[in-house]
């Protein structure tokens, strides 16, 4: 019983970390129809100023944490203003293609910078708790908590401020919102800036649960964040938040009850099954398809 | 906005040479007889050979990509996997099955059962493209490809996350020529075929090539089979030129590598994908004094290009030597007619 809560408690961690870069995807989506594939590597940029942060400029936990998801939102509002705006009415494979490439391009450009994985000093004490034959650490509720405090904030930015307003407006229809008087690219960045910034949030997070970082550590964990964006429902932000806790806790399970190298089989099995069952995800509606 | 002259010389020199005759035939028996010369009598360096091989591998998989995402118009980025299927198969073969005097002799018949392999996984990814579309359907092929990954690492007769080694080097220069003119015939005349023109139509609208009794189910089906044989012959290819595999060079990476062959060349277009591959391949190599950033460089063109030529280099665009004879004809009188009233507007 208490490995089964043991369990839940590291389902809920790995969750969270996923569920955070899912938003990024699915805000990403929602706002301009187009897969931002380079977000998995913006998570992983958000690991690596983590570092250089922790490392060089020796500062505490929370202004490491600030300073790694403004710096990683400004990334992202620069890869959009210089990468994906020129692209905006031109064919979608070809935004996906340039998506491709940035994250290439980042991957490299961290890899060129730094070839070797780097260690993240601690930035917290690690306590551990036990009540009974229960035990769990600081960070594990840490990361929990922060990312259910994050993805609060996020629900009430787009559910109840204007900003927020105008964002599920452009999702809505393209063509009339811009006409109401809404500064549709200055949405557009706000709204890369709050995606690419929970990845970077995301990104300082799994630094510290799991501190060794590699360039290209962002591919598989992006991708697979991708994957809980669109078991919810991609373009839908709570669809998010319950795909990655579906996807953490299924991958945290099978590693308890499986040899640990049958998780991504698993995972991506399960994900196929969904697919074929439901093709527009758990929270999702099927678009209607005209001639 | 013009072309320089230069760039107008040679794509006149280009079409005039395309389009003669005997150049079909010429080329075939030409290269054919080079490739065989160059590998038996060794002209050209082993390091030259080893490039011209790997374009060869290269033009294989991007066309056979393009069959996909360009022409049928779906985003799969699972190609790797079936590259996987089709070089475990052969190289089990080639190791383990044929007797080592004979690997030889078998080898055309290894690569035709890895090919076979990954057609029937290809059949097998097939069905779920029947109801999902687009992004969902790219979602599918990319857990196929980490499938496919993650079941080799977890068998341990081929090697588990080791790899597989001991092939011999039994891809020559010849046999790529032969696979890759293969491969380029097959696709080439399947898409101008009644059936390619099913595929067109499903890139153009689904629900109404359906509505005009295109069998869209059987066209989807067969696509991807014939994609994913190809993908497997390459893969093949592969294995016995490096002469090494493990489950880890198939991921998704190495996706990412076709699918930027495919779209820098140019999508729906056979010329385009073999441009592509080859500029891909060479551009690689010849940056390899960079180092580390050559692979920095790369992508910053792909963006570069994706933002100034969006459809790629030859986007549904086709030289005239891979038209069909009527098609080709209104190529002609188009641009004769063109060219008249670019003169005397």
């Amino acid at each position: 019983m208490t490995y089964i809560f043991q369990q839940v408690l590291n389902a809920l961690q790995l969750g969270s970390i996923y569920a955070l870069i899912a938003l990024g995807y699915t805000m990403v989506y929602g706002i301009l129809t187009m897969i931002n594939f380079a977000h998995g590597d913006l998570f992983m940029v958000g690991a690596f100023f983590c570092f250089l942060i922790a490392a060089f400029l020796k500062l505490s936990f929370v202004p490491t944490l600030l300073l790694s998801m403004l710096g990683v939102a400004l990334l992202g509002v620069l890869i959009e203003r210089l990468a994906y705006r020129p692209l905006r009415s031109a064919p979608r494979v070809s935004a996906i293609i340039t998506a491709l490439g940035v994250g290439l391009f980042l991957e490299n450009f961290t890899l060129a910078l730094s070839p070797y994985p780097q260690h993240i000093p601690p930035l917290l004490t690690n306590t551990t708790w036990t009540f009974g034959s229960l035990s769990f650490s600081s960070l594990q509720v840490l990361v929990i908590v922060l990312s259910l405090v994050l993805m609060l904030l996020l629900d009430f930015i787009v559910q109840h401020t204007k900003a927020g307003m105008a964002m599920r407006a452009i999702s809505w229809d393209k063509t009339i919102v811009p006409l109401m008087g809404v500064p549709v690219n200055k949405i557009i960045s706000f709204t890369f800036a709050i995606g690419t910034g929970l990845g970077g949030a995301a990104g300082v997070m799994y630094g510290l649960a799991y501190p060794v970082i590699d360039p290209y550590m962002g591919i598989i964990i992006g991708w697979k964040a991708f994957i809980c964006a669109v078991v919810g429902g991609i373009g839908n932000i709570r669809g998010a938040m319950i795909g990655g806790f579906i996807l953490g806790g299924v991958e945290i399970m099978v590693a308890a009850y499986f040899p640990s190298t049958y998780r991504d089989f698993v995972a991506f099995t399960l994900l196929l099954i969904l697919l074929i069952v439901r093709p527009y995800g758990i929270l999702g509606k099927p678009q209607p398809q005209k001639v | 906005m013009p072309k320089p002259v230069i760039i107008q010389k040679l794509f006149e020199v280009f079409r005039n040479l395309t389009d003669h005759k005997y150049f079909w035939p010429v080329f075939l028996i030409g290269g054919l007889a080079v490739c065989t010369t160059a590998s038996v009598f060794e002209f050209l360096d082993l390091y030259l050979q080893l490039i011209l091989v790997y374009v060869g591998i290269n033009i294989i998989l991007t066309v056979s990509l393009n069959l996909i995402n360009g022409y049928m118009g779906e985003f799969s980025v699972g190609h790797a996997g079936f590259m996987a299927v089709g070089a475990y198969i052969a190289s089990l073969l080639t190791v383990h099955v044929f007797p080592s005097a004979m690997a030889g002799i078998l080898f055309p018949f290894a690569i035709l059962a890895g090919g076979v392999g990954a057609a029937l996984v290809g059949f097998i990814v097939a069905i779920p493209s029947f109801k999902t579309r687009g992004d969902y359907l790219a979602i599918v092929t990319l857990a196929f490809c980490m499938i496919v990954k993650s079941v080799l690492e977890n068998i341990d007769a081929v090697g588990g996350p080791r790899g597989l080694l001991g092939m011999e080097k039994l891809t020559t220069l010849p046999w790529v020529f032969f696979w890759t003119v293969l491969s380029v015939w097959v696709i080439r005349n399947l898409i101008y075929s009644n059936f390619g023109r099913g595929v067109l139509s499903i890139r153009e609208d689904e629900i109404a090539s359906d509505l005009m009794s295109v069998n869209t189910r059987q066209v989807k089906i067969i696509a991807i089979v014939v994609s994913s044989f190809f993908a497997g012959i390459a893969g093949g290819l592969f294995a016995h030129a490096l002469q090494f595999i493990n489950p880890r060079m198939f991921d998704i990476l190495k996706s990412t590598d076709i699918l930027i062959m495919v779209y820098l060349g140019g999508i729906a277009s056979i010329c385009g994908s073999i441009i592509g591959a080859v500029i891909y391949t060479i551009l690689l190599e010849i940056l390899r004094p960079l180092g580390i950033w050559r692979m920095v460089l790369m992508p910053l063109m792909l963006v570069l290009l994706m933002i100034y030529r969006p459809r790629g280099i030859m986007g549904m665009k086709e030289a005239l030597a891979f038209l069909p004879l009527g098609d080709r004809w209104t190529q002609k009188i188009w641009r004769s007619k063109k060219e008249a009233t670019d003169a005397s507007p």
